[in-house]
């Protein structure tokens, strides 16, 4: 578990001062895969290296597992952060050093016996699926290979965490989809809490439960990832979310749609279990009122349904309202207005 | 007087073997020093693993304020140290001393400039894994270096026989002490020419045995 606690990071450059992180606290929970998003100046890549204290906090605690990791000695601090894996943007492996070598790294740091780190690096190379390249050298990597040994460095010595700085921003798309699949696995298979940071919402949306919007140095927003898409409040969260999921028609097209048709469009959220019931259809008849859905998705995330439509309603006006009455009381109801495209 | 070749080539064996001593004495004890500078010049910068201004600064002045002397001029200078230590100022080991002297200023800055070019992702990253200063140093620092840091010495290896020579001018035998007496002193062409191919052969025989060196340990 990692808490921080009122935690501030002021940087002095000669004169000025840099405030990257502003009394931010937070707590990732056991098991957790817990994503930091922002725009790049954010903060988020100070407030990752606080874990770690590669960065120092001006205020406030970061406690891991129970214990303030601010307060240790130089000594205890580099057992702790044994207990600690990272991975990085650039991936920064160790050119000098084989694949092989590499992973055994961290492994001769702890201590460990010559023939015990054969095998622990062997068993390592199977979990991120590299065994045929454990003689080769990075720069003999492609992108995505690379960050497989990255991830299997950060994973030798069997931390309790692993922070991730941007682990995917560096690869392409499909490779991404691979390391976010290893990096899921990493936390169902061995149950190692992953705290990672990143630009990029799909990476929030494919693999974490839980999220955290950092702006300026401040967290603005923070909870469970469904709820945040479901219900976001901050309106940069809603650009996050506009960025994975475009929820409304371009202006253009709306603009055309009003030229053709009266009458309002409304936005119609589903979550859970009323993705499954036919809501809109049994409403509607029941009010003889007609519905056309103008645009609109069903998205699954974290396991569950998340329907977003854009719906408009023909009939009596008096029906329309009864309708939009019994809609609203089941699912989540809001009109379409123009500033919104 | 031309010199009789028949007697005059021991001579010669004899001056190459003192120059060789000289540059090969003066890269070892310079190495030494000059690779233990360098990391401590590198290690001890803004924001690094052992941050230390007044360590860098001190170290920083003394490399700007030796390195452009002359080296004869600088020879010359500190012959009474020379004599303190050597207790001597004529001869090889008298010109081991000074050379040592200026290759570790020299060779502190090919290492430190060598340093800043590893990304520094790859320090924070040993860092992070809870390695220690002295053992980044050790086993990161200088095998993610090693390849150019050996170029680095093979062209200061090649620098130390001009100095070789210069002192030879002034006492310290070899083969520039020779080129100076017979070749410069006696106009004897022979003996200037040579002078000079052994040197190019061994400066040769120095670059080859770099550059296949780097080549081995080079991973990039």
């Amino acid at each position: 578990m990692i808490e921080f606690k009122h935690v501030s990071k002021t940087f002095y450059i000669g004169k000025s001062e840099v405030q990257a992180v502003k009394d931010v606290s937070l707590t990732i929970a056991q098991g957790d895969i817990f994503g930091i998003i922002g725009f790049s100046g954010a903060g988020k890549s100070t407030l990752l290296r606080l874990v770690n204290m590669l960065e120092r906090p001006t205020a406030g605690k970061v406690i891991i597992q129970g214990t303030d990791i601010s307060t240790l000695s130089p000594k205890k601090l580099r057992e702790e952060r044994q207990n600690i894996g990272m991975i990085f943007q650039n991936f920064n492996l160790f050119n000098s050093r084989t694949v092989a070598g590499n992973i055994a790294y961290p492994l001769k740091l702890a201590g460990m016996k010559k023939t015990q780190i054969t095998e622990r690096v062997q068993e390592l190379l199977q979990f991120v699926g590299l065994t045929d390249k454990a003689k080769h050298y990075p720069d003999q990597l492609s992108g995505g290979q690379k960050q497989r040994v990255g991830i299997a460095r950060a994973l030798a010595t069997s931390p309790d965490v692993l922070v991730c700085d941007e682990a995917t921003s560096a690869l392409d798309p499909e490779t991404t989809g691979d390391i976010l699949k290893l990096l899921k696995k990493v936390n169902q298979e061995l149950g190692i809490t992953i705290l990672l940071i990143t630009h990029e919402m799909h990476v929030i949306q494919s693999i974490c439960n839980k999220v955290a919007i950092m702006e300026d140095g401040a967290v603005i927003e923070s909870g469970p990832v469904f709820d945040t898409f479901t219900n976001p409040q901050h309106p940069t969260t809603r650009r996050f979310i506009g960025s994975v999921q475009q929820d409304l028609p371009s202006a253009h097209i709306l603009q055309e749609w009003r030229r053709h048709n009266e009458g309002s469009l409304y936005r119609v959220t589903f979550t859970g279990d009323t993705t499954n019931d036919p809501v809109l259809s049994s409403i509607t008849k029941k009010h003889n009122v007609d519905f056309n859905i103008v645009y609109g998705s069903v998205q699954e995330l974290q396991n569950k349904l998340f329907g977003n439509l854009i719906v408009s309603f023909t009939g009596q006006e008096t029906a329309i309202s009864r309708t939009l009455e019994a809609l609203n009381d089941i699912v989540t109801l809001e009109e379409v207005t123009d500033i919104e495209g | 007087m031309k010199v009789d070749w028949m007697t005059f080539w021991p001579r010669i064996v004899e001056a190459t073997g003192e120059t060789l001593i000289m540059v090969v004495a003066t890269l070892i004890f310079g190495s030494i020093i000059g690779i233990s500078m360098g990391l401590l010049l590198f290690v001890t910068r803004d924001n690094n693993i052992l941050e230390n201004k007044w360590v860098f600064q001190a170290l920083n002045i003394l490399i700007n304020i030796i390195r452009p002397v002359p080296f004869i001029i600088f020879l010359v200078a500190i012959s009474q140290l020379t004599r303190l230590v050597v207790g001597t100022t004529i001869g090889t080991a008298a010109a081991i001393f000074p050379m040592t002297i200026v290759a570790s200023f020299s060779i502190a800055r090919v290492v430190e400039n060598n340093l800043v070019s590893i990304d520094p992702g790859v320090i924070e990253a040993a860092q992070a894994m809870g390695a220690s200063p002295l053992r980044i140093i050790f086993t990161i620092l200088i095998p993610e270096a090693l390849g150019p840091l050996i170029l680095g010495l093979t062209f200061i290896c090649v620098g130390l026989f001009d100095f070789s020579a210069v002192a030879g001018t002034v006492g310290g035998g070899g083969l520039g002490h020779i080129a100076m007496t017979y070749g410069y002193q006696r106009f004897d062409g022979s003996v200037m020419l040579v002078t000079v191919i052994i040197l190019i052969v061994m400066v040769q025989l120095a670059q080859w045995i770099g550059n296949t060196l780097s080549k081995k340990l080079m991973r990039r």
